[in-house]
């Protein structure tokens, strides 16, 4: 994986410096909260319910043992033992306090780690495929094309303080495991008819209060000029964008505003002024380099012989369990949904112990997938059985991975600021309900994303189900959405209508479930049957207590 | 109309973001300690009083929320306020809900 080379350790440990004195002029009186708030947030310290959050960037989700080292011991010496991995690959923890701040930052520079960037109206941390480098269906790793763009992207001058925030994934295999079209501008590593590696760029797509779906900038863009292409995008959305409105600062509702042909035509004017000065083209030599870092492990000669054990390892094989582009290796996705727990969270002692496992089954890397699990990417395969009881005994062996229980959830109202509604309960609510494996294998995959506010951090429009909680009149309330995917058959969830308490969402969600098994067609999924009949069955359905309550009433 | 509920003065602390509640010209970590505002005009004068801690660097965005008297108490209208003065529903060993045991933790 990417080493810091000099220039980044110096960056980032004057970030540290800097950070320090910021707070110590805070904490004197010398800056004001207004003056601050920008500050730490560039930083990636919010202050939320309880207690100040730090959100620590983990770049395309790929962290080494010694990095997750040290975030278990940040959870354990700075916060109460425990982080949150979130939707966009990076770790938060919930309790901190200003005053530890400088000294966090000091500690994850030590190991290559920082928060900056990951919050504010710049260009947040890149993301990639969990499976990047591992999966046998890529073009090539998207990572190293997303370190040159975190690089690139890094208090780039014109771009630290754009109308709003900025997210960009990479990916490189026709399965979308990164929600490329839900991002404001994203990279897919394709080959044109001639056989050339390029890049597929999108812009647009996000989340929110108005989502829509990325649309095709460019379908492709020569390799040397990708960085010229993206600063391109950037620069048309910092010049053209909202800056009066905070609902309309994205870059979707600027694609959507002018239009699509608007938006490229403007995009290939500034690409075009930006090769006329032939300053910002990508020497392949500096790829090559940047790609070396991120060379797969050797893999051992091995047979392909994935191991068989009893019926619990069979199931875990079964959903966690993923093919490898090397013979005799396998993926391996490890659950944070354990049945009741808090989606995304790990303790201190987990992490420690996975760091440990990865050292002494020669795993290199671990990632973190934006649907909240961590991944093992390359794992041999006769090591499975003996790393699945290890996972057993940290309870992070639960099989179910793309199934109803493996739910998206935001923190929600039970810790930030922003959130209407709590996500998490009704996530837990969910998956006890659904907890049975043989009825999660019998409805296959269905994605559940649930956020507690119009914001979205829990992808609730992408959700197979999604559910926005809300606020009526201090009392938390839950819309159902049905029919979104975050994958390679994006789209956007349709809302079903008014809010369930929060004793009835559960239920409402086992209604729409139970009638799809009813109705549904061989092979298809949940997806696949909304998408054959429809929201007003579902609707029927769905609401059908409450329609009893009024007619019995 | 109907008379308004009674309300409560909250804030959290800069050093540490800690949630507090205004009693007596100071602060405190427990809810149910704090003064309990009925007439507007006492509440927003605790309000502008609180903005001397502003101030002096001891607190950040001190705000005004309603409560209702409860059989033993005081409890939020809001959930929201409800949550930060607990702790997160699904974390009751954390926050100020937490058991005196795991109090070393706060």
């Amino acid at each position: 994986m990417y080493r810091y080379d000099e220039f980044d350790a110096r960056f980032v440990a004057e970030r540290v410096a800097q950070f320090r004195y910021q707070v110590e002029r805070r904490l004197s009186g010398e800056l004001t909260e207004d003056k601050f708030k920008p500050l730490r947030l560039l930083n990636g310290l919010y202050l939320q319910l309880h207690a100040y959050m730090l959100r620590v960037a983990v770049p395309y989700g790929t962290l080494a043992s010694r990095q997750l080292r040290k975030l278990a011991h940040i959870a354990r010496k700075y916060d109460k033992g425990f982080g949150h991995f979130t939707t966009r690959t990076n770790i938060q923890y919930n309790w901190i306090k200003l005053v530890d701040v400088p000294d966090i930052l000091a500690e994850l520079a030590e190991v290559e780690m920082h928060c900056i960037q990951t919050s504010g109206n710049c260009i947040r941390n890149v993301t990639a495929d969990q499976f990047a480098g591992a999966t046998p269906d890529e073009i090539e790793d998207p990572r190293p094309l997303a370190e040159i763009i975190r690089q690139w992207s890094s208090l780039h001058p014109e771009f630290v303080f754009l109308a709003r925030k900025f997210k960009i994934a990479v990916g490189a295999t026709p399965e979308d495991r990164a929600a490329l079209q839900y991002h404001d501008m994203a990279v897919e590593i394709v080959r044109d008819g001639e056989g050339r590696v390029g890049y597929k760029v999108t812009a647009g797509g996000g989340m929110g209060r108005t989502p829509y779906l990325a649309q095709v900038m460019s379908d492709f863009v020569a390799r040397e000029d990708i960085l010229a292409y993206l600063e391109a995008v950037l620069r048309v959305y910092n010049q053209d964008s909202r800056r009066d409105n905070i609902h309309k600062q994205r870059i979707k509702i600027l694609v959507n505003a002018i239009g699509v042909e608007e938006m490229r035509a403007r995009v290939a004017r500034e690409f075009e002024e930006i090769k006329r000065m032939g300053t910002l083209q990508l020497p392949a030599q500096e790829l090559d380099r940047i790609a070396a870092y991120f060379a797969p492990p050797a893999f051992e000669a091995l047979p392909d012989a994935m191991p068989t054990g009893d019926l619990d390892f069979e199931n875990w094989k079964r959903t966690n369990v993923h093919p490898h582009r090397a013979p005799g290796y396998a993926i391996a996705t490890i659950s944070l949904k354990a049945i009741g727990q808090v989606p995304g969270d790990a303790s201190a002692g987990q992490m420690e112990a996975l760091a440990d496992l990865m050292d002494e089954y020669a795993i290199p890397e671990i990632r973190v997938s934006h649907e909240q699990n961590l991944v093992l990417p390359h794992v041999r395969q006769k090591d499975l059985p003996a790393i699945f009881a290890r996972l057993q005994d940290l309870d992070l062996a639960t099989p179910n991975s793309g199934l109803i229980t493996d739910i998206i959830a935001c923190p929600g109202l039970d810790y930030c600021d922003l959130a209407n509604a709590r996500s998490i309960p009704v996530a837990q609510a969910i998956a006890k309900r659904f907890a049975g494996l043989e009825r999660q294998h019998d409805i296959g995959e269905l994605k559940i994303k649930i956020s507690g506010c119009i914001n979205a951090c829990g992808h609730h429009h992408a959700g197979h189900i999604g559910i926005l909680g809300v606020d009526k009149k201090g009392v938390e309330y839950y819309q159902l959405l049905l029919g979104g995917s975050g994958a390679e058959d994006a789209a956007i969830g349709q809302i079903m209508g008014p809010g369930f308490g929060e004793h009835e969402i559960a239920d409402a969600v086992e209604r729409v479930v139970n009638f799809y098994l009813k109705e549904r067609s061989p092979g298809e999924r949940f997806l696949d049957t909304y998408r054959r009949i429809g929201m007003e069955p579902f609707k029927n359905i769905a609401y059908q207590e409450q329609m009893n309550a009024a007619y019995n009433g | 109309m109907a008379p308004a509920s009674p309300k409560v003065l909250t804030a959290n602390r800069l050093q540490t973001g800690e949630v507090l509640y205004w009693k007596a010209g100071g602060w405190i970590a427990d809810l149910r300690q704090a003064d309990l505002f009925g007439e507007p005009a006492a509440a927003e004068a605790a309000l502008a009083q609180a903005q001397a801690f502003v101030a002096a660097n001891q607190v950040v965005t001190p705000y005004l929320f309603e409560v209702r008297r409860t059989g033993d108490g005081l409890a939020p209208v809001k959930e929201r306020e409800i949550i930060r003065s607990l702790g997160p529903s699904v974390r009751p060993d954390t926050g100020k809900q937490a058991p005196p045991m795991h109090k070393h933790h706060v």
